[in-house]
């Protein structure tokens, strides 16, 4: 009886002495991670708010010397997200409502989600350079169009990744009883299966939104940029990671402050949209 | 002998001949036959996995959902086998409803989850509507307690409320039979008895049949009981009968408890 007490102290200590040090080494892990992030984020906001007036909303991007904003390229990221939004929202929900309602069986619907995985993690850039190829190579100009194309291919696969998510996550039951008082099966998706993952596919629009929101690279090769303001989608557009990434790039002061204003709108606009996704999906869980 | 035999024409309201039912290779239903009459309640009673919740799924073609699902035999409602594939689904689902173990309200208002079904099937003006609503919560004893909150979602009530609510909703689009795959299982006793006495009102307007896994249950609210085991219907006849008398030392045994 002491002899087990004894070897119980000492297997307890030892697993006090394991967590003491795991637990050490994630928090200095956690450490090291948040370091980065808040020196980021302290210098984005610094920099940030200082550059954000009046005018960077008000005037267009300034050639090097005088005063000017971000106006043009505010407006046309707004428009190229808007487009690609409405483009990739119902192809990734049609293609998510096949997943998950449609293609239970057979290999179809197994080997398209695999693909939209892959799409879902391919690199930004080769989106662009693909749009590129196929359409802004063809018609010979960059256009706000193509943009907005190479963005909504972005949409696309996180919606039908959320859309088919959430899909699954309504219970079968509830299918069963849409179908046992006669609806047919599209009216079952629609008025049903809908109508009880709705919030959750919203979230998912909102999330892409947030992801395209900050995407330079696929707008370097397709909407290129504009020095002045046009709301023209099929000529080229200004737009905020580009010029932020151009005017960074320069070697004038007065430039520098306006990226790191777009940075600042950016990243707002972002967590804005992060925050508008949790509310909607806590409202939806509660 | 069985009640079947007993059955008058006019009476008969389900005829099953010769069901056998699949899922993939098991042999989940075997041979049965039974005759389940006009305005009584029709109970299937047998330990868990004997094929009655199976053999109630069939009577709407529920199992057809699953392609590895296969029924083969007749299922004649008023003498057309529902089974045919000259059957339409939906329209058969209209004569035959059904309420499920789980409260399954659709995600939207009460009044909404009743007019989903009847728009289904008949274009009524808002005053029309109105009326079924009211008449549907009514017949499910549902009406007092949610007449003032029919905007609000169907997922606030408290299950006994949601299983009611089932009920109204499959009573709307005014089916001949109503079926009922254990639908007090999840469900409090209160609940329990609220359902218990509205089941005994339904059978004045329709022929209802039940499938549950409580003896007592069956003994309650049913005039006829069918006793399964393994996929076979092991005794059929009146409840009454089943409970006093039955004939099969199988039945004596599950309803006495010593098994099952």
């Amino acid at each position: 009886m002491h002899h087990a007490t004894a070897s119980a102290k000492k297997v307890y200590r030892a697993r006090r002495r394991t967590n003491a040090i795991n637990m050490t080494m994630s928090a200095m892990g956690m450490c090291f991670g948040l370091f980065w992030l808040a020196w980021i984020m302290i210098t984005l906001v610094s920099y940030g708010f200082a550059a954000l007036d009046w005018t960077l909303l008000t005037q267009s991007t300034p050639p090097p010397g005088s005063n000017g904003g971000l106006a043009n390229a505010i407006v046309g990221s707004l428009l190229m997200a808007g487009t690609a939004t409405l483009i990739g929202t119902p192809v990734g929900v049609l293609a998510g409502t096949y997943l998950a309602e449609y293609g239970r069986r057979g290999w179809l619907a197994p080997a398209t989600r695999f693909i939209n995985d892959i799409l879902l993690s391919a690199p930004s850039i080769v989106l662009g350079l693909f749009v590129y190829t196929v359409y802004v190579a063809r018609v010979g100009h960059f256009s706000g169009l193509a943009g907005a194309l190479a963005l909504s291919l972005i949409v696309v696969p996180v919606v039908v990744r959320t859309t088919d998510d959430m899909l699954k996550l309504v219970p079968d039951s509830l299918r069963e009883a849409a179908i046992a008082l006669g609806a047919p099966k599209w009216k079952m998706i629609a008025l049903v299966s809908y109508r009880a993952a709705r919030t959750g596919i919203a979230t998912g629009v909102l999330l892409a939104v947030a992801r395209i929101s900050g995407e330079t690279a696929p707008l370097l090769f397709t909407a290129l940029n504009n020095q002045f303001m046009s709301r023209d989608m099929n000529a080229p557009m200004a737009n905020l990671p580009v010029v932020i990434f151009q005017f960074a790039m320069s070697p004038y002061d007065d430039w520098h402050r306006i990226a790191w204003g777009g940075a600042i709108l950016i990243t707002l606009s972002v967590l804005g949209i992060n925050i508008l996704a949790r509310v909607l999906f806590r409202q939806n869980n509660s | 002998m069985s009640a079947r035999h007993q059955a008058s024409d006019q009476n008969l309201r389900i005829a099953i001949r010769d069901l056998n039912f699949y899922y993939g290779k098991f042999h989940a239903i075997k041979n049965v036959s039974m005759d389940i009459q006009s305005n009584k309640v029709t109970a299937f009673i047998g330990p868990s996995g004997c094929g009655k919740s199976t053999l109630l799924r069939t009577f709407n073609r529920l199992h057809e959902l699953y392609p590895q699902n296969r029924a083969t035999g007749q299922i004649l409602l008023d003498g057309r086998n529902v089974l045919d594939s000259k059957v339409d689904p939906t329209l058969l689902r209209a004569r035959v409803g059904m309420v499920f173990q789980k409260p399954t309200p659709f995600p939207m208002s009460i009044y909404d989850n009743i007019a989903f079904g009847v728009k289904l099937y008949e274009r009524l003006n808002a005053r029309q509507m109105d009326e079924r609503v009211e008449w549907a919560l009514t017949k499910a004893a549902l009406w007092n307690e949610v007449k003032d909150k029919l905007n609000q979602s169907g997922n606030g009530l408290s299950g006994g409320q949601q299983q009611r609510l089932c009920i109204a909703r499959c009573i709307a689009i005014r089916p001949e039979v109503i079926l009922l795959d254990e639908p007090c299982s999840a469900l409090d006793p209160i609940s329990t008895a609220h359902i218990e006495e509205l089941v005994h009102d339904l059978k004045s307007d329709y022929t209802v049949v039940i499938v549950t896994h409580n003896m007592q249950q069956a003994a309650r609210v049913s005039d006829y009981t069918a006793y399964m085991y393994l996929g076979e219907l092991i005794e059929f006849d009146e409840t009454d009968k089943i409970f006093t008398k039955p004939t099969q030392k199988a039945t004596e045994d599950y309803i006495t408890g010593k098994f099952g």
